[in-house]
């Protein structure tokens, strides 16, 4: 069997060196779009179509002083991806066996219904080629056995990769050490509202995760649940009804026929 | 002539397909290794004075009519200083190789000029041991001010560089000592 392999990110190792949003941007051979400066550290306020990880540089004030939460901002290949339910394009989406969630561009179809879908906003939609983008995790670098390049390049150990059991069992001692370090909130961040996602964090404040830019308990929104699901079924039974009603009544009354029309002259 | 069986199945595909099951197999795609058929050569991140050890991935088997381009650069995972990881600066290399800007050749600039000028590296040797025979003439000291034998030389500067190997040190050295060159320093202190 395949394991499933996991992306780890312990954010309280992370200093900012940004060398694994270079790292993504190298394999993957995208330009860098210049932006602007948005009065803090951070390389690019969003994500882009072309820039697909970003560390953000989320900042909190503490007595006195400033301190910076850093987290990574990239896809989190949810263990129920909401991006792969609400795509209309067979094939455009596809969830590994190992639980990579990769956009396979050729398929896609660029109705950006995949961006609705996600609970963590983090597809975009090229205005040029009319697709969307995202991290891949590195599926061609982890299909031959290789390491995403992000992981790679991470000089302080922040990031790690691996089998999930073994990551998850990773994560939970990382945390432990923080809180014998004086942080009692710390945690590991695996939302089970998306299924558990193959990006962990390990989080200093587990209970407020959105100071680090991530949301709290994230769901596949319920119009997309609604409208893959029940509403689908029901308009697909409908049209098929409509379909055999219209079957049955032609076996029952036959063709129409038009009446003669007797005024017209000969 | 379309058979009652015919038009049952054309019917019941044409009817799936219109309400949403595909009947193309999903067909997993896996992205293509862009260094599955690279050359790797090991090198030294020039930047900084930390020396991470770096892989080249070049493109093309070196045959005569082939020109190789790098396409990738990442850190050596057998370096003890990097362990495999590099900074933003180190792993952008391959914009530093591929730079339409990279110096490659010796450029020459003369006293009072403003342009540089191609030279060729013969060239450069000769100007370059011209400059330091002339000042070793004018600024070797044979004896200090007590009337004892110092043979230095004061007025040049040596500079080392942090991706130099053993060998270059090794090589440096002699040459410094030949000259009686005293100033020296390594960028890799600084």
């Amino acid at each position: 069997m395949t394991p499933t392999v996991v992306k780890l990110i312990d954010t309280s190792l992370c200093i900012g060196c940004k060398a694994c949003e270079v790292a993504c941007q190298e394999w993957n051979d995208q330009e860098f779009t210049i932006g602007t400066f948005g009065g803090t550290y951070q390389t690019m306020p969003d994500l882009a179509p072309n820039f697909w990880n970003l560390i953000k540089f989320n900042e909190r004030e503490t007595d006195g002083g400033l301190s910076w939460l850093m987290s990574k901002y990239q896809c989190m290949h949810c263990g129920d991806p909401g991006c792969l339910r609400a795509c209309p394009a067979p094939g455009a989406i596809v969830q590994a066996r190992n639980g990579i969630v990769d956009f396979v561009s050729d398929n896609c179809i660029g109705c950006g219904y995949c961006i609705t879908g996600c609970p963590f906003d983090v597809p975009r939609l090229s205005p040029e080629t009319k697709k969307v983008y995202k991290c891949t995790l590195c599926s061609d670098r982890v299909a031959v056995g290789l390491e995403p390049a992000c992981i790679k390049s991470c000089p302080t150990n922040c990031l790690s990769f691996g089998e999930r059991t073994e990551m998850l069992r990773v994560a939970e001692k990382r945390a432990s050490v923080l809180k014998t370090d004086g942080y009692a909130e710390a945690g590991v961040y695996n939302p089970p509202g998306v299924g558990g996602t193959n990006v962990l964090y390990v989080l200093k404040d587990v209970a407020d995760p959105v100071s680090y830019g991530l949301p709290k308990d994230p769901t596949i929104p319920w119009s997309v649940v609604l409208w893959k699901g029940p509403i689908k079924w029901l308009g697909t039974l409908l049209l098929a009804g409509g379909v055999l009603g219209s079957f049955f009544h032609y076996l029952k009354f036959g063709p129409k026929h038009e009446e003669a029309d007797d005024d017209e002259p000969v | 002539m379309l058979t009652r069986r015919d038009f049952g199945k054309t019917g019941a595909a044409a009817l799936t397909t219109a309400f949403g099951f595909s009947l193309v197999p999903a067909q997993a795609a896996v992205r293509e290794l862009k260094i599955s058929r690279t050359t790797q050569s090991r090198s030294v991140c020039p930047y900084c004075a930390v020396g991470c050890s770096v892989i080249v991935h070049s493109l093309g088997d070196k045959a005569r009519n082939v020109r190789s381009s790098v396409v990738h650069i990442e850190g050596d995972p057998d370096s003890p200083v990097n362990r495999g990881t590099l900074c933003s600066k180190g792993i952008s290399l391959k914009q530093f190789v591929n730079s339409d800007r990279r110096l490659t050749r010796p450029l020459y600039r003369a006293p009072g000029g403003k342009e540089w000028q191609a030279i060729s590296w013969e060239e450069a040797f000769e100007k370059m041991a011209r400059a330091i025979k002339g000042s070793r003439d004018r600024g070797f000291v044979e004896r200090d001010e007590q009337g004892r034998t110092v043979n230095r030389l004061e007025n040049i500067v040596m500079m080392g560089g942090c991706t130099d190997t053993n060998e270059i040190n090794y090589l440096l050295s002699k040459f410094r000592f030949g000259l009686g060159l005293l100033p020296y320093e390594n960028q890799s202190r600084l």
